[in-house]
């Protein structure tokens, strides 16, 4: 009988016990997997498109929108080589669902943000256009909309005027990511800030954001610096900061997710310690006869301590890769079900502190009954003293 | 029958001690899925009882049709001194309708214990009768903000949870200074808001209106005469919505939000509790199969063993039970916390720990004993006498 035989023999000594423990570790690590995701996505590691570009905003909060004639003194700043603004919208599909709508100038966001892809004669389309709008291809798929459509969309923001609130523009294209990072955040709509300016009762002249795409050497610290300078003490001072930062800025208001999730881990794992590491004392303890009986016919103290690691080892390995496998398909399943809006990512990040939990717990179990088995002396064990 | 039952019941609790290190696994873990359980609902239930307390049935808001939110809302000076002399509003004590129209202003600051990014929070400008209208407001420091100056006052949630607003800070915004001179508490959702002079606000930010008018409703058919005559008025779009169902509808997401996450954690977590229970209850049966099998042997029936079992299983889930509530109780109730409410602006509340909470999950942990202490009781009824006994 090979090593590993004789382990996975005693493993299954008393299959029920077996079973049900492995279930316990797969239920601790699904959960592990699906919570990992979450704070990962809020932490803001994922999801992020390596371009550095900065965001401007009104110093006091993006709520306060800008003029939209600091674009030419941003434009001016140096190292900065593009600038393109884009205004919330607050855009109503049918009664109650939102969408994440900005007007936008056409040209300059095309220029900006270079992973939008979309056909160059649409977004000629789209710039020459007044009514024009553009959808990303998740929001589109969703929510069925073709290009060629009469979009209904209402804002629960802004009037037209004459005082209505339901909007209506052309579909006139549907971009995509280019590359997979991308694809899966195709879901804003666009539409022409010319046109949205004029129609609208409220706000002339304004925009939320400014995204500034800089050269390729330039320092975005300085930059972002330079430009709350320039503004400061005006009456339109602003704050600019990376796109990462902004993003985060934004998940962090939503409070300490991280926190919550710690201690929820923390309860399922002192709890899979205790199911875990009860079990394998008390298949130790049951076994101490036939590991006396091991080393009578010759295995060294230190083998049979390592096979009654091995065994730890065995069951929290593969209880823990059934669950995280489990918590990649049902992450998936969740993206899938909400078309992409929320997404949970079971990724090599995930995975890889998956793994070293699996490491840590069994040595964590495994250790004491090890430490037992290796000690026992053989006259006392066959005595069963 | 029943004396049988009882009879091995004792024995069996009392002989837990013994098997502690097993019995201990069906403790920690329904502790550990009641104490989850619990702190995630009393998280919700917190923020609702907040929102909820903010709301009055005999008070409306007003707002520009079709804003469903505050923030989003405006009105002009001409609409609001409309509204404001409609009937179907109560008189107040100086014998005028009782209204406050109220600007929001979103400005921000910076939680304790974070020094880089700032998050946003309301500042709300009110007419005098905005006290009236909220008598549960009491300035518990300093004193209220003086009509005509550059003064604040802030709610307890605001100085509990972020920095820079206590009474005698000055607090920049919008390149304006303003000096915080006193604390008020609400218990509900105008705690987590910096309040100031309508007026002075307005000429600040340069505003010309408000965003929403608060108003007393004129006993039970007010509410119906106000939105007629809003309604009526062909120089008006305005939604009327009763205080109450304004602030309830701003919890909805929220609730939506943590009861997911509430039922798919502790789902997961029972189901690993299970399958632990099952195996402690397994070997629990395991270690008493002699003893099972000599009180079978002496003429005990299997039904009072299948029970004593089930009641054995039961007993250590209410003590788990029962340890993950008040773990859940002393480490989270009253925890002060704060997140994005729907209007993009911070919301400060607190846990709320509710009797009817932990009830739930006490019924959830003997649930999941019943579950796990089943088939093992099963197999003690089972477990054939004469083989039993034989067994070393």
């Amino acid at each position: 009988m090979t090593r590993a035989g004789f382990i996975s023999a005693s493993l299954f000594r008393k299959k029920t016990r077996t079973i049900l423990t492995v279930l316990s570790v797969v239920m601790a690590f699904l959960l592990f997997g699906l919570l990992q995701a979450l704070t990962h996505v809020f932490s803001g590691g994922a999801n992020f498109v390596g371009a550095t570009r900065l965001v401007t905003q009104a110093r006091v909060s993006f709520t306060q929108p800008l003029p939209v004639s600091m674009l030419p003194k941003l434009e001016s700043v140096p190292g900065v080589a593009r600038v393109t603004h884009a205004q919330w919208f607050g855009g109503v599909w049918q009664t109650n669902t939102p969408v994440f709508t900005f007007a936008v100038d056409p040209s300059s966001y095309h220029d900006v943000y270079s992973e939008w892809v979309m056909p160059e004669e649409q977004w000629r389309t789209f710039a020459t256009t007044r009514t024009a709008m553009v959808a990303g291809k998740m929001i589109a798929d969703q929510l069925g909309w073709k290009v060629g459509q009469k979009i209904p969309l209402a804002s629960n923001i802004y009037p037209q005027k004459g005082g209505s609130k339901a909007w209506a523009f052309d579909l006139v294209g549907i971009y995509d990511g280019k590359d997979d990072a991308s694809k899966k955040q195709t879901m804003q709509v666009f539409i022409n800030h010319d046109y949205f300016d004029e129609a609208n009762d409220f706000a002339k002249g304004r925009t939320n954001f400014f995204t500034l795409k800089l050269a390729p050497d330039a320092n975005p610290e300085a930059i972002g610096k330079a430009i709350d300078a320039m503004f400061e003490n005006s009456p339109d001072e602003t704050k600019t900061q990376t796109e990462k930062d902004f993003n985060l800025g934004f998940v962090k208001q939503l409070g300490d997710i991280g926190l919550m999730v710690r201690w929820i881990l923390f309860a399922v794992f002192f709890t899979l310690l205790l199911v875990v590491g009860n079990t394998m004392a008390q298949s130790v303890r049951e076994r101490v006869p036939e590991l006396a009986v091991l080393k009578t016919l010759g295995f060294t103290d230190g083998s049979v301590l390592g096979f009654v690691l091995a065994e730890s080892v065995a069951l929290c390995l593969l209880g823990g890769l059934i669950g995280l496998g489990l918590a990649t398909v049902l992450g998936g399943a969740v993206e899938k079900m909400t078309g992409g809006q929320f997404q949970l990512p079971v990724d090599g990040f995930v995975w890889s502190v998956g793994i070293a939990t699996i490491a840590a717990m069994s040595l964590a179990v495994g250790l004491l009954p090890a430490l037992r088995a290796q000690r026992l002396r053989i006259v006392d064990a066959l005595a069963a003293r | 029958m029943l004396k049988q039952t009882s009879a091995i019941t004792a024995i069996n609790i009392k002989s837990i001690p013994e098997r502690w290190a097993s019995s201990l696994v069906i403790v920690v873990g329904l502790a550990g899925v009641v104490a989850v359980f619990t702190a995630l609902l009393a998280m919700r239930a917190g923020f609702e009882s907040t929102l909820k307390a903010s709301g009055r049935t005999d008070e409306a808001m007003v707002m520009r049709g079709g804003s469903d939110d505050e923030i989003n809302s405006g009105l002009d000076r001409d609409s609001i001194d409309i509204i404001e002399q409609s009937p179907g509003i109560r008189l107040g004590a100086d014998g005028k309708r009782l209204a406050s129209a109220e600007m929001l202003v979103i400005t921000e600051l910076v939680r304790k214990h974070d020094i880089k990014d700032g998050v946003n929070i309301t500042m709300r400008g009110v007419e005098p009768d905005a006290f009236a209208l909220r008598p549960q407001l009491k300035i518990v420091e300093g004193r209220n903000f003086t009509p005509g100056l550059r003064e604040l006052i802030v709610g307890r949630g605001v100085t509990r949870q972020f920095e820079g607003a206590a009474p005698g800070n000055v607090v920049r915004m919008r390149g304006s200074d303003w000096t915080v001179v006193g604390v008020f508490e609400t218990g509900d959702a105008y705690e987590s808001e910096l309040w100031a002079d309508l007026q002075v606000a307005r000429t600040t930010f340069d505003r010309k209106g408000a965003s929403s008018v608060l108003v007393a409703l004129d006993g039970p058919g007010g509410f119906d005469t106000l939105k007629a005559s809003l309604a009526a008025d062909p120089r008006l779009s305005v939604d009327v919505i009763r205080q109450q169902d304004y602030f309830s509808g701003q919890t909805k997401q929220f609730r939506q939000t943590i009861g997911v996450l509430a039922s798919v954690v502790t789902g997961i977590m029972a189901l690993g509790a299970i399958f632990a229970a099952l195996n402690s209850m397994y070997a629990a049966v395991a270690t008493r199969s002699k003893e099972i099998a000599t009180l079978r042997a002496i003429g005990f029936g299997g039904a009072p063993v299948l029970v004593s079992v089930m009641i054995e299983a039961l007993f250590l889930a209410l003590v788990g039970g029962l340890l993950g509530a008040s773990i859940a109780y002393v480490l989270f109730n009253d925890l002060s916390v704060s997140t994005l409410g729907q209007s993009f602006t911070q919301v400060v509340f607190s846990f709320k720990i509710t009797p009817a909470l932990v009830a739930r999950g006490l019924i959830i942990s003997l649930i999941i004993g019943m579950l796990g202490g089943f088939l093992p009781a099963l197999r003690a009824t089972r477990l054939p006498v004469v083989d039993a006994l034989r067994a070393a």
